[in-house]
């Protein structure tokens, strides 16, 4: 009896098929040669959702290897259901070890968060990018991106950060503070909050970013220098969790999130889900070190 | 009740996914037979593979059944197949003047060679709800089938030709403006390179050959109504089915299958640049898989408006069209919005108390202006 | 100043632009001879053709003509809004007047506009961008030069807006809430920002109203007599030309068909449609 091969779900290790791998893998090597440069690539279809992780993915699943140790966190949480969804995938599709374990992964594919815990030189860490482009907001048209970053033109960039600061007494952004790095290109370090940008600068670990949406690769290589944009007199700092603590562990030098609980009250806790973790149970634990985070007591 | 935490999270999305196959199922008193999906539904399959950019109509049929009938989501599962499969030819450029037509129409000529065809179209019913389509019967099917059958006269039969086209009879007069050979040839590929801008004609029109039907539909309707520079005519429309030929490893072209595809060509005057210059036509090209008139009457706008940049006219502005007419890659960055994002939430609340507390502390002069945040 | 062979500031040799395609009769077939820029051959438009002259630091040039005399066209190649057709321009103080500044790097050319040059467009809108304060488009100017301490970006804002009487309490708003005349003295303060030693001045008081015209005519003035700018004023009406210049070329259809002395072209013209002009002077 001839077998009906038609239906059946087979796929490459790691769902990609070799050719793309290597193409991501070459346009990864541009992009970690010209750190914070953004290299277009062909971005393939995948079973996930655009906006929801592709880039992340592209990247993780053309860099992953079998000896590979995985872990996925979603707004610092591995638990979220965002992250569970795609740690299944990708365990789906190379049978890799998962973990929670920030000091055990050798992977690790992050949506918005750099962990609290230190990097180390074994490590590639992997954003999930929704807007590559840091000009987006004063220049809404790639070409003109594109010919401002060639140029070095930065200017309404700068501009646009004075006005800020002059309306309202202060750089009113957030989330995705824009970077400059190896001192040449303007970088989006993607929706991390402020407190994580110092840990980026001089990181023991290769950072890579995905933009699955918009078709951008880009990297910032181990050992590099990653600078927030402040003037010389009005400069950058991180959010302000003065007054506030971990209503869990006491502990006060970390990001923390705001919940409120049934009955109204309110209380933070950290976010790092790992790491509070591993503060509860008193396990060895190396946080990140920056000139920010130093000054405050733990 | 104190702190709840996030965790858990791959229990409720294996609740989450086998409550999905419930609702697709609960009232599933007989399975939907997937040929009938293909066959009765042909328009949405249809849809869906000029969507998700693979002619496969069985596996489109496969998909809105998974799908339960969202064709997005349908056009969605097909494009992620699409990139499993393995690429092992490039098709010879197909040629419509070869197609086994079965709709064709002109709205610039009111005879054209070969006659104006209806075809299989809605176009001029009344779209009046047929409530006796609830209790149609296979007996009913069968009739009707007969019936239609023996109203073919087999003496009346010929051999099926193939049709000039419309837009050879203005080029024949001199009517049509003259393509410069060495203008936007570049072949592109954008299912393996990222576009950038201004992109060329092919990147433009592979991208528009498989956007989402209403977002292309909204954008060549603003132009019509002026907010774009063409209202152009449709010179040819045409629907049926194309041979697809590749070349074998030897070098003979074979034959491989065919294929459907509607096509339009929309016919705009436009003037040439030089003073004193004669004005000709110029053609909005307009082709996708399947049955669909809508979405290539649109491509054709488009591609006339997006040759020429106006900064008041998104029709015109190929950026604009071309990003946010892609289905696949809207719909997710869309729906993203419901993932968590209280972190960058937690970071924005922070500087707007910072900043009021900050505003507290000033006498206030002067009327404060609209904040816009540039993100 | 004396003019010697070498102190010049600028100088500016057969500068040419044509839009379209032009042959080799071009050039003989157009220009005030025959009344027009336009080629009769090919319809290519002969918008300035062999335009040469120089000019000294501190010295005010005014180029004159009516609407298609080239005058804009001319300022506006020198500032890279514009790519040349033919001809080359030397400025000394970047590279000690040895590069053509019209072949330049995009690169090199922001540098040589954001150091050593200012404009101001007739249409503020071509000079400032609405979307920042006026305070903010000067720091775009002090910015781009590399100075990146706010304070100081905002005392230098105060000050050049105080030159040009600008209200500074109006430094945080933004240029669409001020009347005609204030946004070009906001133009004029961003372009004198850095200091450069050259400013083109392209019909800025065209459009005003006339009492508006004569303050930003002696703010100009003063400015000028204050800083020792070198200038070069773009305008159809004489009556500007004569306030503020100390030189003048004559442009009629894209050719230069006089210069000389402001004073002595007023008082004597040789050309006989700088007679023409002279005489329909008010």
């Amino acid at each position: 009896m001839v077998e009906n091969k038609k239906y059946v779900n087979k796929y490459n290790f790691a769902f990609i098929d070799e050719a793309t791998k290597r193409e991501i893998r070459r346009k990864l090597l541009k992009a970690v040669a010209i750190p914070g440069y953004q290299v277009p690539y062909s971005s393939p279809e995948m079973p996930i959702s655009r906006g929801w992780g592709t880039g992340g993915l592209h990247v993780t699943l053309s860099v992953i290897g079998k000896k590979d140790v995985f872990k996925i966190i979603d707004q610092g949480s591995d638990a979220s259901v965002n992250a569970c969804n795609l740690r299944e995938f990708v365990h789906m599709m190379t049978d890799v070890k998962t973990t929670f374990d920030t000091s055990e992964a050798t992977l690790i594919q992050t949506r918005h968060r750099v962990t609290e815990e230190e990097l180390n030189e074994n490590q590639i860490y992997i954003y999930q990018v929704p807007q590559p482009e840091p000009l987006r907001g004063v220049e809404r048209y790639e070409n003109k991106t594109r010919q401002m970053h060639g140029e070095a033109d930065y200017a309404k960039m700068w501009v646009s950060i004075y006005e800020s600061f002059v309306r309202h007494g202060d750089i009113m952004l957030y989330a995705g503070y824009p970077v400059k790095v190896n001192n040449r290109y303007i970088m989006a370090p993607s929706p991390i909050p402020k407190w994580d940008i110092p840990n980026l600068n001089q990181s023991k670990a290769l950072h890579l970013f995905g933009a699955g949406r918009e078709k951008r690769l880009y990297a910032v290589p181990p050992y590099t220098t990653v600078e927030p944009l402040e003037f010389e007199d009005v400069k950058f700092h991180t959010e302000d969790f003065t007054g506030l603590a971990c209503f869990k562990t006491g502990y006060k030098k970390a990001y923390l999130d705001e919940l409120y609980f049934d009955n109204g009250e309110r209380h933070f806790v950290i976010n790092d889900s790992n790491f509070l973790d591993k503060l509860m149970e008193h396990s060895p634990l190396k946080q990140h070190s920056n000139k920010y985070i130093d000054k405050i007591e733990a | 009740m104190g702190y709840v935490a996030v965790k858990g999270g791959t229990d409720a999305i294996h609740n989450s996914q086998e409550l999905v196959e419930f609702y697709r199922l609960r009232n599933a008193a007989t399975p939907l037979d997937v040929n009938q999906i293909r066959s009765q539904l042909r328009l949405a399959v249809d849809k869906v593979i000029g969507e998700g950019g693979l002619y496969a109509p069985e596996y489109a049929a496969i998909a809105l059944k998974q799908a339960e009938g969202e064709v997005f989501e349908a056009a969605f599962i097909l494009r992620a197949f699409r990139t499993t499969l393995q690429r092992r030819f490039y098709s010879e450029t197909i040629n419509t003047r070869e197609m086994f037509v079965k709709r064709k129409i002109s709205a610039s000529f009111r005879e054209i060679p070969g006659g104006q065809i209806l075809g299989p179209t809605r176009d001029y019913t009344q779209r009046i709800l047929d409530t006796g389509k609830a209790g149609e019967t296979a007996h009913e099917v069968q009739s009707f089938l007969e019936a239609f059958e023996s109203k073919i006269n087999r003496d009346k039969l010929q051999e099926i030709d193939t049709y000039g086209k419309v837009i050879d009879l203005l080029k024949q007069e001199g009517l049509l403006k003259t393509v410069d050979p060495n203008d936007d040839r570049t072949l592109t590929d954008i299912t393996r390179e990222a576009i950038k801008f201004p992109a060329p004609r092919s990147a433009r029109l592979q991208m528009m050959a498989r956007a989402e039907t209403g977002g292309l539909m909204a954008m060549g309707y603003s132009s019509m109504r002026g907010f774009g520079s063409a209202h152009p005519t449709v010179g040819e429309l045409r629907y049926g089915s194309v041979p697809v030929m590749i070349k074998d490893p030897s070098g003979r072209t074979r034959y491989a299958g065919k294929i459907e595809v509607t096509e339009a060509e929309m016919v705009s005057s436009v003037s040439i640049g030089k003073k004193n210059a004669i004005p000709k036509f110029t053609i909005g090209y307009g082709l996708c898989f399947g049955q669909n008139d809508t979405k290539v009457i649109c491509m054709g706008i488009l591609d006339t408006t997006m040759r020429s940049p106006d900064v008041n006219a998104p029709a015109n502005d190929q950026e604009f069209v071309l990003y946010h007419t892609e289905g696949i890659e809207s719909m997710g960055f869309t729906n993203h919005l419901k993932l968590p994002h209280y972190v960058d939430f937690q970071s924005v609340l922070g500087g707007i108390r910072e900043a009021i507390k900050r505003n507290g502390e000033k006498t206030p002069e002067k009327k404060p202006e609209v904040v816009e945040m540039e993100q | 100043m004396s003019r010697t062979d070498d102190n010049w500031l600028l100088r500016v040799r057969n500068l040419t632009k044509i839009y379209g395609e032009p042959n080799e009769n071009t050039l003989n077939m157009t220009g005030p001879l025959f009344n027009s820029n336009i080629c009769p051959e090919t319809d290519a438009i002969v918008a300035c053709a062999n335009i040469s002259f120089d000019l000294y630091p501190g010295e005010v040039l005014g180029i004159v003509g009516e609407s298609g005399s080239g005058k804009s066209t001319v300022v506006r190649l020198l500032y890279f809004d514009m790519e040349k057709t033919a001809g080359t321009a030397w400025l000394k103080p970047y590279n000690n007047g040895l590069a053509n500044i019209l072949e330049e790097s995009n690169q090199k050319k922001r540098f040589i506009r954001n150091h050593l040059m200012g404009m101001v467009y007739q249409n503020p809108r071509d000079g400032l961008n609405f979307r920042f304060s006026s305070g903010g488009n000067i720091a775009e100017k002090l910015i781009m030069a590399g100075n990146m301490n706010v304070g100081q970006i905002r005392g230098r804002a105060s000050e050049l807006l105080e030159k040009t009487e600008v209200p500074v309490q109006r430094m945080d708003d933004r240029p669409s809430s001020f009347s005609g005349g204030m946004q070009q003295r906001v133009q004029i303060s961003k372009a004198i920002a850095n200091n450069p030693p050259l400013l083109f001045l392209d019909e800025v008081t065209t459009g005003l109203d006339v009492s508006v015209q004569a303050k930003v005519l002696d703010l100009i003035r003063e400015l000028q007599q204050d800083l020792g700018i070198a200038m070069i004023v773009v305008s159809h009406d004489l009556s500007v030309i004569r306030m503020l210049t100390d030189r003048t070329i004559v442009l009629k259809d894209g050719r230069l068909v006089e210069s000389g002395l402001t004073d002595q072209i007023l008082q004597d013209p040789q050309h006989e449609y700088s007679q023409l002009l002279v005489s329909s002077l008010l």
